[in-house]
């Protein structure tokens, strides 16, 4: 009978002894590969008495298996050891910055635009267009500007050198012309397919776009940007008109209550014609909208001028309704802090990222406006 | 312009506080942009009376005065030279703001003795610079009235005046509109006629063309020189400048009637009539320039007078003394030592008055007010009250009143059913009130039928009563009615081109780009360079030179911006801008477009590297056209034939054909960068919206099944060599084309020149996926594939490389 503890021990020992895998490797094959000294002794079992075998039997098998399991062993362990070895030298510094990156944003005035139509889309307003340049009729006569009127020079116009035909163009001093293509039913098809045109009443639309004044100090910028609003129905008053803007100013500033004011007013193009205010508080430097014992100017408004509407082919007696309209950038300024009209149009970009928006910032109503 | 409170007062009974005035004008319409109230600032001064003084004990410039007070008797030590009993002065209590000392009294010994108050100076109560002792008022002045009362101080309200209301230029019709609004009781002041003792020695001729009607009359013998102080006080509290009492006359009946008037120098008048006409053109001067007639008028500078204004003339016509509404001349103006007037009250046109106005650049009180249209039916009465207050300021003798032609027809009747004013402003309010308001604005109202006062011109249908009803009856009692119900548009409201502004901005936005927004208008010059600048483009009356021309397109703006930035020492930016470019003055040639620039100076980084910027550029270009919903697959670039203002060969257009091209994007052209100024290098993209095709609407917004391939794709690398300046985009849409149901994707991984690839050469290396539709492919399927991707390279001059 041979005693098994010494090669177990022996190779015991040379497991302990092997620094890597390799060393581990030649350890087992060593003592379990095809020549191993644990296969040579299983080999010699088929020699022996059937009484010898069932001896010795168990206890070379049992020497195979607790030999495997301890070159496992070490071989986990050495590879949990080379893993970590590895590791150890993949080590970044991560307080290092990461490359720069751009960030972009969206112009608060366009953004407040966004706003607008979003609130005006829910209560049933689709967007209507026109362009920047416009005859003298679609921006004064139509409108009820007499010819020569001291009203047109509260203007202060932009004008082209008189065309061939005679005709002066002239930059859009409001959006209101917009009104007079999109009512004008005998204004045929329109120039362009972007322009609004002859609509059948009734009508909801709102009208977004740049406006032109000769005109440049910290609140006035020779261009600038309008949105415009009309609705002609049979019924409509100035009661509607009232409650729509009530409920726009109170949806933008995004406060429970807005106080309010309509103010008489002339404009040539409506009649009645209100300014609104809203209030608002001064006290400790800083403007509140909403509340407050002051009072601020936001919009003009009024019923659609008769004459208008007679410009435009639509029967006063039958059709009236109401038309709107105010500074967006304005009320950007307003809404989000900017002291200074001419920052808008600088393209400053530490102020377009102070004031800017997240490209991910869209209007809508389930997430709040802004 | 500018009114008083007691000046109010003279036409309105009121007892209403100037808050409470303001508020009432706001709400009539009448923009109050400013009040001046003294009474405030002095509010705590009041009058007192000295009763005795002693000498200080302690010192002998000052005086311990027993002074009777709204408080009672009290005792002041006052250093005033002029402090004696009985004197009538200003009080001030302590505890009081002294706004000329900027000091708050408070009780304090003055050597010795306590002072309990101040008696003040009017430099302490800043009503005059200097002054020598404390103020020394009328002994009639009742002991604890209000100081700012007592030295005539009172509130002045500064409103604007919207065009279509000039009976507001008037303090009288102010009056009106506020007594109709409740705020007291209009003084009827009825200018009662002042009889002639002799014909009017001059004659009046109007070319009803240039002058509807003109009144006027002389009076003889008159002082004339300053005028009282009350009408000083009064102008100078409104601010204007007393002249002299004839001219103080007529400014006051301008600013309280609305009525302007004219003053001549009878004995300065050549002849024995004054014309008004309009004026003359003389042809056979045109040689030496003088064809034109002029006049030296009161400002003392020369007008030159065109055929379009309105003349006033003597000496037979032939000589201009005036521009009728608008200036006088100098040659016959009132001086101290006039002693005919001659005093004209007409009615001249408001356009003709207006553009007179324009022509000249004189916006006189006269012409401010006959261009917004002067009431035709205050000719006589205001002639009338000239006269008046002439003969009791100046003396003279009237001659009778002298009328040449008609005024104007006066406003016609409007048939008003008072059941319109609930229609139009939604208003509930009875027929009786909707008349007594009209009545009280000195409309006539009969049945049906309502006759506008003759200063109401700008009334002229039922929409403006509905307004004179609803301003009176007060715009806070309109209701707030919601708007009935819309059909929301299933599609939403936005057209398609308006979407699409919107997902390129949020798209640029997210890519890094910032938004902002450039003047539509640049310098014609730039213009010029960058394809526009057609004179039917350029101003008349640009804000600046450097603005004259709308632009034709958004690059120069936003090169200028980045150039601007930059030299702030912000180089490295990204911005972007989606608006307008004009190709025409017609709406047709008006384009959106959506350009970017970009200024490629990354900062410095410790991980070195980093895409190229041109190509980062190309595939922010790329991205955004997908988003806007280009059909991608049929997108070329085209290079070599983009605008002059692009680097000849670092730009590229990509459209969806030669003549149907969507953007051009690239390196700026060093030439166009320096033009404007501005560092380089630069890249840009300007894509034109208008250009794009519209998308399709789709009834059914269900997408095509989705059948992804069990197949496993494979792929296969390809190198092939070709000419250093052919296009590696052509091999690309060669081995794309190869076998379109096969070859799923192509890239490019590597583009090679150097040892190996023979001179004049380059290596381009694609690797091509390969995606198997119906059964795994075999290897002579491969192989017949990547011939037919051989062949098709060779045909845009690719050979495999070996």
């Amino acid at each position: 009978m041979t005693d098994l503890t010494p090669l177990e021990a022996e190779i015991a020992a040379a497991v302990g002894a092997a620094g890597d895998l390799s060393d581990l490797e030649a350890v087992r094959v060593a003592a379990l590969g095809k020549t191993g000294r644990i296969s040579a002794l299983l080999k010699t079992l088929g020699a022996m008495s059937a009484e010898e075998r069932k001896q010795m039997g168990p206890l070379i098998n049992g020497l195979r298996d607790r030999a495997a399991d301890l070159i496992n062993a070490r071989k986990a362990d050495l590879e949990a050891a080379a893993l970590d070895a590895q590791l150890a030298n993949e080590t970044v510094d991560l307080t290092l910055p990461p490359a720069p990156r751009r960030k972009g944003g969206v112009h608060p005035t366009m953004q407040v635009m966004d706003e607008l139509v979003a609130i005006f889309a829910e209560m049933g307003f689709s967007v209507a267009e026109g362009p920047d340049i416009e005859t003298d009729f679609n921006n004064f006569t139509a409108l009820n500007f007499p010819p020569k009127h001291p009203a047109r020079e509260q203007h202060d116009t932009f004008f082209f050198q008189p065309g061939p035909d005679g005709e002066r163009r002239l930059l859009r001093t409001h959006t209101s012309p917009v009104q007079v293509r999109a009512m004008n039913l005998a204004g045929g098809k329109p120039p362009a397919s972007w322009i609004a045109a002859g609509r059948e009443p009734p009508i909801r639309i709102v009208v977004p776009g740049r406006t032109y004044r000769k005109d440049s100090d910290q609140t006035h910028t020779p261009m600038f940007h309008q949105i415009e609003g009309l609705v002609i129905d049979r019924a409509v008053h100035m009661g509607h008109l009232k409650w729509t803007l009530e409920t726009m100013l109170a949806r933008f500033f995004e406060t429970d209550v807005v106080t309010t004011r309509f103010r008489p007013h002339h404009f040539p193009f409506t009649e009645p014609s209100a300014e609104m205010d809203v209030g608002c508080d001064r006290s400790g430097g800083e403007l509140k909208i909403g509340q407050g014992a002051d009072w601020l100017e936001i919009l003009g408004c009024g019923m659609v001028h008769p004459n208008v509407l007679r410009h435009c082919g639509l029967d006063p007696d039958i059709w009236q309704g109401f038309a709107f309209g105010c500074g967006v950038d304005r009320l950007a300024m307003l809404k989000y802090g900017v002291p200074d009209l001419r920052d808008m149009f600088a393209a400053d970009t530490r102020w377009l990222a102070h004031y800017g928006f997240s490209a991910f910032t869209a209007p809508n109503p389930a997430s709040g406006l802004s | 312009m500018k009114f008083t409170l007691s000046w109010l007062k003279d036409h309105l009974e009121t007892d209403a506080s100037v808050s409470e005035i303001v508020a009432a004008m706001t709400m009539a319409g009448l923009e109050v942009e400013h009040v001046t109230d003294p009474a405030a600032k002095l509010a705590a001064f009041s009058v007192a009376r000295i009763v005795s003084t002693a000498r200080h004990p302690n010192a002998d410039k000052l005086q311990v005065c027993q002074v009777d007070t709204k408080d009672g008797r009290l005792e002041i030590v006052c250093g005033a030279p002029n402090a004696r009993p009985g004197l009538t002065t200003v009080f001030a209590p302590v505890g009081t703001y002294v706004p000329g000392l900027d000091v708050t009294l408070t009780p304090r010994e003055v050597r010795g003795v306590v002072s309990n108050g101040m008696l003040c100076s009017a430099a302490e109560l800043q009503t005059a610079d200097e002054s020598d002792g404390i103020l020394e008022l009328p002994d009639d002045l009742p002991v604890g009235a209000p100081a700012a009362e007592a030295l005539g101080q009172e509130a002045v309200i500064d409103f604007e005046v919207t065009p279509n209301r000039p009976d507001w230029l008037g303090v009288a019709g102010i009056a009106r509109d506020l007594a109709a609004a409740g705020v007291g009781t209009l003084k009827d002041l009825p200018v009662a006629p002042v009889p002639g003792t002799f014909p009017c020695p001059i004659d009046i001729v109007v070319d009803g063309d240039a002058c509807p009607v003109f009144a006027g009359r002389l009076i003889k013998g008159v002082r004339n020189g300053p005028s009282p102080q009350w009408l000083q006080d009064r102008l100078r509290a409104i601010g204007l400048n007393p002249r002299s009492a004839l001219v103080d006359i007529t400014n006051l009946i301008s600013y309280d009637r609305a009525r302007p008037l004219h003053v001549y120098d009878a004995s300065l008048l050549v002849g024995e009539r004054i014309q008004a006409r309009l004026g003359q053109v003389n042809p056979s001067h045109e040689a030496d320039g003088h064809e034109h007639e002029h006049l030296i008028a009161l400002d003392g500078k020369t007008y030159t007078l065109t055929p379009e204004m309105c003349v006033i003339a003597d000496a037979g016509g032939e000589r201009p003394i005036g521009l009728g509404g608008v200036m006088g001349g100098e040659s016959t103006a009132c001086s101290d030592t006039t002693t005919d007037v001659f005093v004209e009250s007409a009615w001249f046109d408001p356009i003709r008055t207006a553009q007179t106005g324009r022509d000249t650049g004189i916006s006189s009180d006269a012409q401010y007010r006959f261009a917004r249209a002067v009431d035709p039916d205050s000719c006589l009465p205001g002639l009338e009250l000239a006269t008046r207050l002439i003969l009791d300021l100046c003396g003279g003798e009237p001659s009778e009143v002298k009328v040449a032609g008609q005024p104007p027809a006066p406003p016609a009747a409007i048939t008003f059913d008072p059941a319109y004013v609930r229609r139009l402003a939604g208003l509930d309010i009875s027929a009786d009130r909707i008349a007594d308001i009209l009545t009280r604005l000195g409309f006539k109202v009969d049945g049906a039928l309502v006759t506008p006062p003759s200063w109401r011109r700008d009334v002229q249908g039922k929409a403006d009563l509905v307004e004179e009803v609803a301003r009176i009856a007060g715009y806070g009692e309109l209701p707030s009615t919601p708007l009935p119900e819309a059909p929301y548009p299933v599609g939403g409201v936005l057209t398609a081109r308006q979407a699409r502004m919107r997902v390129g901005r949020r798209a640029l936005a997210a890519y890094g780009y910032q938004e902002c927004v450039s003047w539509s208008f640049t310098s014609r010059a730039t213009a010029q360079a960058f394809g526009g600048g057609a004179a039917e483009l350029v101003l008349a009356n640009p804000i600046a030179s450097e603005l004259d021309c709308m632009r034709p397109s958004i690059l120069p703006n936003l090169m200028e911006a980045a150039g601007r930035n930059a030299r702030r020492g912000f180089p490295d930016l990204a911005l972007f801008e989606i608006g307008p470019v004009f190709t025409s003055d017609r709406p047709d040639g008006q384009k959106t477009a959506v350009s970017a620039v970009v200024a490629p100076h990354p900062p410095r980084h410790w991980a070195k590297g980093g895409a190229d910027a041109l190509f980062a550029l190309k595939g922010d270009v790329l991205a955004l056209l997908e988003e806007l919903g280009i059909p991608m697959a049929n997108l070329q670039t085209f290079q070599g034939q983009c605008a002059s203002w692009w680097h000849p060969g670092r730009s590229a257009a990509l459209g969806l054909g030669p003549k149907k091209i969507l953007v051009e994007f690239g390196e700026l052209h060093p030439a166009a960068l320096k033009r404007l100024g501005v560092e380089g290098p630069m890249l840009g993209f300007e894509l034109m919206l208008d250009e794009l095709p519209e998308p399709k609407r789709k009834a059914v917004k269900t997408r095509p099944a989705y059948a992804a391939s069990a197949l496993m794709p494979l792929t296969r690398d390809f190198a092939f060599v070709m000419d250093r300046h052919s296009p590696a985009g052509d091999l690309v849409r060669a081995a794309v084309g190869a076998d379109k149901t096969l070859v799923d994707d192509v890239r490019v991984f590597d583009v090679y020149e150097g040892p190996g690839v023979p001179d004049g050469s380059k290596s381009v290396a694609i690797e091509v996926r390969l995606q198997p539709t119906d059964k795994t492919l075999t290897d002579a399927e491969i192989e017949a594939v990547a011939g037919r991707i051989v062949a098709a390279a060779e045909k845009v001059g690719g050979r495999l490389r070996g």
